[in-house]
């Protein structure tokens, strides 16, 4: 079955056990949200499905290749990883950052073709970023900023894309818009697996969530099930108010429970 | 042409005019016509030994060296992500000089004068090794700098150990004169010694433009853009201390060239860490040339040593284009 397949992997970094026995997968075409308290292994889980960290045992494939058979170009070409926090240590123009997303299509001399120019401009088009092309991200606004990089992660073609928190930091509205590109990506047929702290977000966006809680899954299914009071309760130590509008199920961490 | 294109042509035609200049002017100053003669002419003519044996290797020695600073800057500033990042930082500079004052100090000179580049060289390879089992087994950029502040460091504490031995001012002043830098007096043999070292050091950075750019947006993401990290930071670390070294092992410590070349270059030419590599080579290799040139403004005595020039006009210039750039650096 086409698709990112983790299979029962297990990390440890210095002697800590990160993840333990995780299985996850996420198919094309859905938003697969990764939520969990501070420290449940949510980023580790993604920097071991990216080869950036060791994993001390289990498999992973990406439709039906085992990781372990493609090279890094290979594998840079399926998933896409969009970092948390997203530094850029050069004051580049943004067309260059997006840029960089055709680094695995081409070798150390190639000077960009045609396609990959195709491919930046769908990217900056689809992320709404086509009019900072010349700025240098060093004068971007944080939103401005937010979609350029997430242009970049775009215009690699990869089919998977990995998100580490990326609305951290951004006010409500570029937060909304940078949820709504995670969604419409998802259905122009792309993969999206995104690492949440806005359960709101969680459950108004994803198609499923993945609850990850001291270096476990606790359960991976369908948004509402997941976000039950139970499981917000014993993994999260809140209660929560939920309504609906405009068609939306709508959620907002409440009050912090007594640990009784 | 791009800005790009225009940027390198420019330095390129600098520099070749500047090495012309260097060839005409010294103790004696020649013509054109003259310095043509005598680089075809007949090799007993004392002016062909001038121009030949004195002045061209010293010309190319220049370029070379400066382009190996120059180089080195920009690939170190690049795989370290700091802009104040130089060659100086991991730790072949000083040790190159320990080596050379060792040398100094056994009073190999008067044995044999190429003692002193190669004890030099000796030190320089010493620490590329030490930094290349580090760097095989560490991937941390900020372990890399501290051990090339150790590595430096420890042999900072060594040269004044030597110097604190030392038996007659005399030689303390040669140890000195020896890391102010100079290009004074080199021949052949010393562009021998050096030149396969830093063609060595090229040769293992030589297609790392992709690499360095797609590290300005951090290493886990240009590793998950298919470039493998580990080694490039090990061929940069390397390379550069491989031909960084040998540039210091034949002129001495010569300051300020491996740091701000890449910042005149960028604000020149381009911000693309990848591509400021050809540019801060030719850019290195005319600063040089150049401030050799002012150490034989007869005016100054022989004494104004290459390294202090470089540093003269280093540091004004760093200080300036820091100051127009800041906004960009936030």
């Amino acid at each position: 079955m086409s698709g990112l397949d983790i299979q029962n992997i297990s990390l440890d970094l210095d002697g800590n056990k990160i993840l333990e026995n995780v299985s996850v997968s996420v198919r094309e075409g859905e938003v697969v949200g990764l939520i969990g308290p501070n420290g449940a292994g949510k980023s580790c889980l993604l920097k071991s499905i990216l080869g950036l960290l060791d994993i001390k045992s289990g498999k992973i494939s990406i439709d039906d290749q085992n990781i372990d058979d493609l090279d890094l170009k290979e594998r840079a070409m399926k998933m896409a990883y969009a970092a948390q926090g997203a530094p850029v240590y050069w004051p580049l123009t943004a067309e260059t950052i997006v840029g960089l997303g055709r680094v695995p299509h081409l070798n150390p001399w190639q000077k960009l073709t045609k396609n990959d120019k195709i491919a930046i401009d769908y990217a900056m088009e689809r992320t709404d970023c086509a009019d900072l092309s010349d700025r240098l991200v060093t004068t971007l606004s944080g939103g401005e900023r937010a979609r350029v990089l997430l242009a970049r992660v775009l215009a690699t073609g990869a089919k998977y894309i990995l998100a580490d928190e990326p609305v951290a930091a951004l006010d409500p509205s570029h937060q909304l818009q940078v949820m709504n590109i995670l969604s419409s990506l998802s259905k122009s047929g792309h993969g999206v697996l995104v690492v949440l702290h806005d359960l709101g977000h969680a459950l108004r966006y994803c198609d499923r969530l993945i609850l990850l809680n001291d270096a476990k899954v606790i359960g991976q299914d369908v948004p509402e099930k997941i976000l039950s009071d139970q499981n917000l309760k014993n993994i999260f130590g809140i209660s929560a108010s939920r309504w609906a509008e405009n068609g939306h199920s709508l959620l907002s961490p409440l009050n912090v429970l007594d640990e009784t | 042409m791009s800005r790009y294109v225009f940027g390198n042509t420019v330095l390129l035609v600098a520099l070749i005019i500047v090495a012309v200049l260097s060839l005409l002017f010294g103790r004696v100053d020649l013509s054109f016509t003259e310095v043509v003669d005598a680089l075809f002419g007949n090799p007993n003519d004392p002016l062909t030994i001038i121009v030949r044996e004195l002045r061209l290797p010293r010309v190319i020695l220049g370029i070379v060296v400066g382009a190996a600073m120059g180089v080195s800057g920009a690939a170190l500033q690049g795989v370290l992500r700091n802009p104040l990042a130089d060659p100086g930082v991991v730790g072949v500079s000083a040790s190159a000089a320990l080596g050379a004052v060792i040398a100094i100090h056994l009073g190999a000179a008067s044995i044999w004068p190429m003692l002193i580049p190669i004890f030099a060289m000796g030190g320089a390879l010493a620490a590329t090794f030490i930094l290349f089992l580090i760097s095989a087994r560490e991937s941390s950029v900020l372990m890399l700098i501290l051990v090339g502040i150790g590595i430096s460091s420890l042999a900072m504490a060594a040269i004044s150990l030597v110097m604190n031995l030392a038996e007659s001012p005399m030689t303390i002043r040669d140890m000195i004169m020896w890391m102010l830098g100079s290009l004074e007096n080199r021949t052949v043999s010393d562009l021998l010694l050096a030149l396969p070292f830093i063609l060595f050091g090229w040769l293992m950075m030589i297609n790392i433009g992709q690499g360095l750019n797609a590290l300005s947006i951090g290493e886990d993401t240009a590793q998950t853009m298919g470039i493998n990290i580990k080694g490039l930071k090990l061929r940069v670390v390397v390379g550069s201390a491989i031909s960084v070294g040998a540039a210091v092992a034949v002129c001495g410590s010569i300051g300020f060239v491996g740091l701000v070349v890449p910042h005149i270059v960028r604000a020149l030419i381009c911000n693309e860490p990848g591509k400021i590599l050809l540019p801060s080579a030719l850019m290195g290799g005319l600063l040089l040339t150049l401030a050799d040139l002012v150490t034989r403004i007869p005016q100054f005595s022989t004494d104004l040593r290459l390294g202090v020039v470089t540093s003269l006009i280093g540091a004004p210039a760093f200080l300036y284009i820091i100051y127009q750039t800041r906004k960009n650096m936030r």
